[in-house]
């Protein structure tokens, strides 16, 4: 049975735990009902043309996790960012781990999508935002849809600002040969209000994990909302994050994301653009090696006058990996007065590996500044010889080259604590220790 | 007088097409639709060898197979592929020794154009093969040519004459079942031009065609084969204008360039078939393969102007399989009322040290939608390729849209590939320092457009930048951002 069968069988099995009564439920039906139509993408579709999810599709993922898993916190302390305090969101093979996270209910929501879903206090809330932004059409985020019940829900009401950032991970502890994850996140900041999140996921063993996982952002008027994925996952763990933001007038949304681990990582993020004056940001650092692919699908939907939006992509290709950037920009007509900025540059180390690169613009309106640009290159043979005449051995003196090149991106990363991890980070995935902080 | 920004939109809308006339010649027409019979009665009408009707046959069964592209950015009334007729000669068919000989509404036609043949062969010095319908029907300085070893000939002639080089050379860049409309023209194509140039030999003189659609409801299939064999130069021209007309006509042309070792091929178009009125009625499509293949040391440079066509889709590209090939792609794509442009160019390094530069301008007016589609691909193989692409696009009104697809493959660490587009308007600013200087606000975009497309302008051969300039005003006219 290959796993879009399996996946439809299993949705019967699901509808048996969750109350169908309530609305959201048919939501779930209406989107199973799109993903039986459009199965899983293939790459003859034009959005997938560079990524294949075949060799995915024929493992034998288990779809419901057959039973609860604990992890000890000194175990896992490491994939947190304990230097600061958190609130934290924990799931353990897609299960909520009380013990490790740390939730609140004192002016803010940080809590479960599990218990917005089915508690009433929460229905005004899930009516107005439950998949109105996340899209009808794309297959998997239709699929994630359909098996819709638990993630995170973090709702910050008018100006209002959660103490501390807050960390959303989830673990995959093995106990099953192969795992299928779902997660739901919703993402809500009221007017004025900000809010800071830190999304992670992280595989414990070799064991195959897939994740499906579908964030939905609402940012209304004035708000700002600081999103950062760090993606550096076990070799064995592949991730398909769709992320749907909703902007209101004059709010400003980041996100960055880190690329440096896992075996299949695709993203797609999509910025709708409902209002005037709004600051789109979308920020990426990419290191891979081995055979990792990792494919950036970026939307910018430009849809009222007098926005801007940035985007930044530095990617860095060892071994036999893949990267692919398709960024799309989108000019309504009367988008007029849009300043849309995108930038991808790429350096390939190594003779196997690939960079795929499609930046697309599609403009109906006149009174616009929109570019891009995009390289593909090396690093600077010049530098690299300055560098090593000043007695910095080769290895660290192209690390450090590769440093500057990520630099710009971590330049507008918010928490000085989660910069210094991503510095770590980098420095790990090039195999250096430079013996200073950048 | 002043002059208002309503009285330039209605005189760009006003705009008729100047070339829009109908020759009245008689034709030899075959009936409409397309079938194996149809390809073997082409075949055979033009005296062809067994090998290329067979040719023809397998093209067609790829064809048949073969669904219609949809990929294009572009939205249309399909063909109705059965309702065009595949075959339309000019009847009085004598070969001419001289052009007193030629029908005179023909040359009365060339007239309207504002070519003169004779003035062309005496003051330009150009060997002009025309190509009214399907059939070459003149043939100028083919002596001259001659004497060098250079062969300039419609492509059927070259089938009868020159069958092996033909038969070497066809289909070897553009396979017949290449891509829908190139299966298509396998299977059908009437005419076209056959050039070339032998090892060592500097083509002394542009190479021009001026194609021109004619008869009602005729589908135009021009194939064109340019050979440089090594060491060679040739500098080749096509222009196009085609007369009014209410139903949209297919045109869908192969061009195959193939630049043997250290030879350059230079390859200019200017484009401006019938665009439809305002409404956005009638208008030609242009659905068209051009690819070159250079090797060793060669080079191939397309320099192209696309005013006109209803619905474009084309991207002239090079392969450039040799080692330090280069391939060269300039572009200036003007669309205005409904126009519809899908353009752009695939550079694919094979070779070492291969070299691609792409300038493409798109000019977007009206409620037309201009698009820039292009691939870059290294492949492992390509140690130390390199390629600049730019890519600036102008918008003109509210109503029109630019769009930049670009893709970009590599696969090599030690290539070197850098892109970037812009999209902006004529800033009101620059118009208003014209104004104030005493240049009205048609003169100062005419102006500004020019100096906006002059990378590529420069590139195109003298007589064809007075044309292509000319053409770029006429398109734009009252454009008022």
């Amino acid at each position: 049975m290959d796993l879009k069968d399996k996946l439809i069988s299993s949705f019967m099995a699901f509808e048996n735990n969750v109350d169908i009564e309530h609305p959201v439920h048919d939501v779930r039906t209406e989107a199973m009902k799109n993903f039986e139509r459009k199965g899983f993408p293939s790459k003859k579709e034009e959005a997938w043309k560079y990524t294949s999810l075949n060799s995915l599709q024929k493992i034998d993922f288990s779809i419901f996790p057959r039973e609860e898993n604990t992890l000890e916190y000194k175990n896992v302390k490491k994939y947190f960012l304990h230097e600061v305090d958190s609130y934290k969101i924990v799931f353990v093979d897609g299960i909520y781990s009380s013990y490790l996270s740390e939730t609140t209910h004192d002016g803010v929501d940080i809590c479960l999508m599990s218990a917005a879903l089915t508690k009433p206090m929460y229905r005004p809330v899930i009516d107005v935002y439950f998949n109105k932004v996340a899209s009808k059409d794309e297959s998997l985020t239709s699929l994630n849809t359909a098996f819709s019940r638990e993630g995170a829900y973090i709702y910050i009401p008018k100006n209002k600002m959660p103490k501390k950032p807050i960390e959303i991970i989830h673990f995959a502890t093995g106990n099953e040969a192969s795992l299928l994850l779902q997660p739901r996140n919703l993402v809500i900041a009221e007017e004025n209000a900000e809010v800071q999140i830190i999304e992670r996921h992280q595989s414990l063993t070799s064991n195959e994990v897939l994740t499906n996982s579908v964030t939905e952002i609402f940012a209304a008027k004035s708000a700002i909302v600081d999103y950062y994925k760090i993606q550096n996952d076990a070799p064995s763990a592949s991730l398909i994050d769709n992320t749907y933001i909703d902007q209101k007038d004059k709010s400003v949304v980041k996100v960055h994301t880190f690329s440096f681990g896992g075996k299949l990582t695709r993203n797609n993020l999509n910025f709708y653009q409902n209002g005037e004056y709004i600051d789109s940001t979308m920020k990426g650092v990419t290191i891979l090696g081995d055979k990792q692919h990792v494919d950036h699908h970026t939307l910018v939907h430009h849809i009222e006058p007098n926005c801007e939006s940035h985007q930044d992509y530095k990617g860095i290709y060892g071994d036999n990996s893949t990267g692919v950037f398709n960024g799309k920009i989108i000019v309504d007509k009367i988008a007029q007065k849009t300043n849309a900025f995108q930038q991808n540059n790429n350096i390939l180390v190594s003779d196997k590996a690939t960079i795929n690169t499609k930046p697309q613009l599609e403009i109906f309106a006149d009174d616009v500044k929109c570019s891009h640009g995009c390289t593909i290159g090396q690093l600077d043979e010049d530098a690299l010889f300055y560098l090593q005449s000043r007695g910095i051995p080769k290895k660290e003196a192209r690390a450090l080259l590769m440093y500057a090149f990520a630099n710009n991106v971590l330049e507008s990363v918010r928490i000085p604590e989660l910069k210094t991890r991503i510095n770590k980070l980098i420095a790990k995935k090039l195999g250096v220790n430079l013996g200073f902080d950048l | 007088m002043a002059y208002t920004e309503e009285e330039l939109k209605k005189e760009l809308e006003t705009k008729e097409y100047e070339y829009g006339f109908y020759t009245d010649i008689d034709s030899d027409t075959f009936p409409k639709g397309l079938s194996e019979e149809i390809v073997i009665a082409i075949s055979k009408k033009k005296e062809e060898p067994e090998w290329m009707t067979l040719w023809r046959l397998e093209a067609f069964k790829h064809w048949k197979e073969m669904v219609e592209p949809e990929w294009a950015n572009v939205n249309y009334t399909k063909p109705d592929f059965q309702a065009i007729s595949y075959y339309s000669a000019p009847n009085k068919k004598p070969k001419y020794d001289s052009l007193d000989e030629v029908d005179p509404e023909l040359l009365d036609t060339f007239k309207k154009l504002g070519i003169s043949v004779d003035e062309q062969k005496k003051l330009a010095g150009v060997a002009v093969d025309i190509v009214m319908d399907s059939v070459s029907v003149a043939t100028t300085f083919k002596k001259t040519l001659a004497e060098k070893g250079i062969i300039f000939c419609s492509i059927s002639e070259a089938i009868k004459e020159h069958s092996e080089l033909v038969k070497k050379y066809i289909g070897s860049v553009v396979p017949q079942k290449d891509n829908f409309y190139a299966a298509l023209n396998s299977a059908v194509f009437s005419d076209g031009s056959f050039c070339y140039i032998p090892k060592g030999v500097r083509c002394p003189m542009e190479l021009s065609t001026y194609f021109r659609i004619n008869q009602a409801g005729t589908g135009q299939f021009e194939r064109t084969l340019v050979i440089a064999d090594e060491g060679s130069y040739v500098s080749y021209l096509e222009g196009c204008t085609a007369p009014s007309r209410d139903e949209n006509q297919l045109h869908a042309a192969v061009v195959e360039l193939i630049a043997l070792d250290d030879a350059e091929i230079k390859y200019s178009t200017v484009q401006n078939w019938f665009p439809g009125n305002k409404e956005g009625n009638g208008g030609v499509y242009n659905f068209v393969t051009k690819r070159g293949l250079c090797e060793k040391n060669a080079k191939i440079s397309w320099t192209q102007v696309e005013t006109g066509s209803a619905v474009t889709w084309k991207y002239p590209s090079c392969i450039l399989k040799g080692d330090n090939s280069i391939g060269e792609f300039y572009s200036i794509a003007v669309t205005n009322n409904y126009q519809q442009a899908d353009t752009g160019t695939k550079m694919i390094h094979l070779g070492k040290n291969t070299r691609s530069t792409i300038i493409s301008k798109g000019i977007s007016a009206g409620k037309s939608q201009n698009s820039y589609r292009g691939l870059v691909q290294v492949n492992s193989r390509a140690e130390n390729a390199r390629n600049f692409s730019q890519c600036d696009s102008l918008l003109m009104g509210n109503e029109c849209g630019a769009h930049t697809f670009p893709y970009i493959e590599v696969k090599n660490k030690t290539a070197q590939i850098e892109h970037e587009a812009t999209t902006s308007k004529i800033g009101e600013d620059q118009i208003f320092y014209c104004n104030q200087r005493g240049i009205n606000t048609e003169k100062a975009i005419a102006l500004i457009v020019n100096g906006f497309s002059k990378e590529v302008l420069n590139k195109l051969p003298m007589e064809f930048a007075v044309e292509a300039q000319k053409l770029l005003e006429i398109s734009l006219e009252g454009s008022v951002g």
